[in-house]
């Protein structure tokens, strides 16, 4: 069962299209990853699909209601987080939540419950006269969620919700998402994290308004890099780059920490080929050459760059 | 309506986390009392003086008694020849100078016009006309003072003449003062102050934090959004004015001589066009400051200057003169004027009271529709 469907939306600001003809379906219960650089268009697509920005053309069913039609109803449905801290700093912990449960119109019984629920989750349990802007950037998130979704909605939209946010909080955070979604909420999330990605069921990669590439973690690093990635180990990195750049079997070369990945093409034949080069013309001593699996950063690197190539093509 | 009562709870619950905040509303209206009251005076009271005397009769003595006698006038310098009175003026420690001539009590013996030369620091234009007034004043009696007493000692009688001699009575403000003229115009600053700047200032500090866009991703609705953040500073608005004609009342005397329902509904008429120009300022701002600057200088510092609060609109060019209609401070002034001063009430004021209505009602509906489109 789809929670959400977007079928051709399409936004634009004047002659500037921020979100092109875009269409996917999300599973309900999934957590489902908007991916995309600065100005793709992610959070446009967001404030359609949360009902607070009008799409151009197109319509979207989000939890069975369109967002053309009935926002109203999309409003009361969902939860919607910010990358910006979107609770009242000057509030106190309780305030905060007092606010949006009646905001959100829960009844008083069922709001208690919420409300303890929302300072367990977010672990102040006795601290709720605390003045929110006296709590550490981790606990902040976690009461920003919390408050989010303390309505129960079926869908929850988290915009970057750990930027900013320590490794060790961003690690809590996640394990609170998957809590969402094993209790059947649809999680949408944007990230700039490529680790973070990996988490989700499914993800979509958006650039210049347009999906540009999409499926699970591993059908997109099967499906969108066909060549081997091999990763060497040596030392002079950065002399040992600029050496493999100029070869005619390599297409991409990228530096990682210590290591130097290329991505190879039918003009590699073996290893041999790689020491000898460095070792014996250059005297650089090698010390691993391993082919390895893509990370999702290899993938999103090589799409990006496969987009701007057509892009500028076309122009 | 629920959520506009939510609303209304936590701006108060933020007022109290906002020291000052607080402040401003509280300290600024006993500031701008003290100020407006107290400091913000056109009245000349002590009129520093110097006197040169060549005739040194004792006419001219009379004459020169009377201005110390006045209770405006202090002769500070009695000079003894031109340098001096050149001398005084140009350093600035005296605002007139009475030069009389040493033929001075000749002339007038001999039914002859006496000339009295003043010398006047024009520097402050203000003061100058006024003292000028005065001394006509002061002269005026005292020649008028010389007919019997020439008739008396020459032992004939006083012809009846035709003189005409203005008795002026003073209305509304019988001491003059320019305190009574300005301290009710601060009822209306004050208002404008609250409802204008802290009512956008609020909306764009929700904008610059963040908490604007969850609060549209929640069920609330523009409309109730924007009643929410209104009420409070209405309510801010009215304890101000309140706090100002208590203190206009038992500080400077000035009690509200007309119906004072009457003033709270007008001002209630006024906010309309002030909230009204808070939310248009919230929706072209992005930060504080902006809305900082825009509400002052774009809309605050005009309003003040055409609406009459400080200079009388009469006095003004035709053109200016046209601009202060579409001013909604300009009535407001008219009608706070009139009911504390003048004890006037709704017959009189009517027609102030519906532009008001009007003007509020636009502006508040133009702006409201522009903070939906905006808030999308």
């Amino acid at each position: 069962m789809n929670s959400i469907e977007v079928n051709n939306l399409t936004k634009k600001f004047g002659s500037f299209t921020a979100v092109d003809n875009v269409s996917f379906n999300v599973k309900k219960g999934e957590i489902f990853g908007f991916l995309g650089a600065n100005g793709a268009g992610k959070s446009t697509t967001i404030r359609m699909l949360c009902a607070i920005l009008e799409p151009t053309s197109g319509d979207a069913i989000v939890g069975r209601y369109s967002i053309n039609k009935q926002p109203d109803q999309v409003k009361k449905n969902i939860g919607y987080m910010s990358q910006r801290f979107s609770l009242y700093n000057d509030l106190t912990v309780e305030e905060n939540i007092n606010f949006f449960g009646g905001v959100y119109g829960l009844e008083e019984s069922e709001f208690e419950e919420r409300k303890k629920w929302v300072l367990k989750i977010a672990n102040l349990e006795g601290k709720e006269k605390t003045l929110t802007s006296s709590l550490p950037g981790g606990i902040k998130q976690r009461l920003a969620l919390g408050t989010a979704v303390i309505h129960k909605p079926e869908i929850v939209f988290l915009d970057e919700p750990t930027s900013g946010v320590d490794p060790i909080s961003r690690r809590r955070f996640w394990d609170l998402i998957h809590e969402l979604s094993s209790e059947g909420i649809t999680v949408l999330v944007t990230t700039h994290y490529l680790e973070e990605a990996e988490y989700c069921n499914n993800i979509i990669l958006i650039n210049r308004g347009k999906i540009i590439a999409q499926g699970t973690s591993d059908e997109l690093k099967k499906n969108y890099i066909k060549n081997t990635i091999l990763q060497i180990e040596c030392d002079k990195v950065i002399e040992a780059l600029e050496i493999l750049e100029k070869q005619n079997f390599v297409n991409e070369v990228s530096i990682f920490g210590n290591s130097i990945h290329i991505v190879v093409n039918d003009n590699y034949k073996n290893e041999e080929q790689i020491r000898n080069l460095l070792e014996k013309n250059h005297s650089i001593n090698v010390f691993r050459i391993d082919s390895i699996v893509p990370t999702l950063e290899d993938v999103f690197i090589h799409v990006l760059e496969e987009d701007k190539e057509n892009g500028s093509s076309k122009n | 309506m629920k959520n506009v009562i939510h609303i209304i709870k936590k701006e108060f619950l933020q007022f109290k986390r906002d020291p000052k905040m607080f402040g401003i509303i509280l300290v600024s209206p006993v500031l701008q009392l003290i100020l407006l009251g107290y400091a913000a005076t056109l009245d000349v009271k002590i009129v520093h003086t110097l006197v040169f005397d060549q005739d040194r009769s004792e006419l001219s003595k009379d004459y020169i008694k009377r201005f110390e006698n006045s209770g405006f006038f202090s002769i500070d310098y009695y000079a003894t020849d031109y340098n001096q009175v050149t001398e005084q003026i140009n350093d600035g420690d005296i605002i007139v100078a009475i030069v009389i001539p040493n033929d001075f009590e000749k002339k007038i013996q001999r039914h002859e016009t006496a000339k009295v030369q003043l010398l006047f620091n024009g520097s402050d234009g203000n003061t100058a006309s006024i003292v000028a007034g005065y001394i006509s004043n002061i002269t005026g009696k005292f020649s008028q003072n010389l007919f019997p007493d020439y008739f008396n000692v020459n032992g004939g009688r006083i012809i009846p003449s035709a003189q005409i001699t203005p008795v002026i009575r003073i209305w509304y403000n019988p001491s003059l003062q320019t305190r009574n003229f300005m301290v009710p115009g601060i009822v209306g600053l004050l208002l404008s102050n609250i409802t204008l700047i802290l009512a956008s200032l609020a909306i764009v500090k929700e904008k610059e934090v963040g908490t604007l866009e969850q609060l549209m991703v929640t069920p609330i609705k523009p409309f109730e959004l924007m009643i929410g953040k209104m009420i409070p500073f209405i309510i801010l608005g009215f304890a101000a004015v309140i706090i100002v004609i208590t203190a206009m009342t038992f500080i400077f005397n000035i009690p509200v001589r007309g119906n004072i329902f009457f003033l709270l509904f007008a001002s209630f008429l006024y906010v309309l066009s002030t909230l009204g120009f808070g939310l248009l300022v919230s929706t072209i701002s992005h930060t504080q400051q902006q809305a900082m600057m825009i509400s002052i200088f774009g809309i605050m510092i005009p309003m003040v200057y055409l609406s009459g609060f400080a200079f009388p609109i009469e006095n003004m060019p035709k053109i200016i003169q046209a601009v202060s209609y579409v001013i909604p401070l300009r009535y407001f002034i008219t009608i706070i004027r009139g009911v504390i001063l003048k004890g006037l009430g709704f017959t009189d004021l009517w027609i102030e009271a519906s532009v008001l209505f009007v003007m509020g009602i636009s502006i508040l509906l133009l702006s409201s529709l522009r903070f939906r489109k905006k808030l999308g």
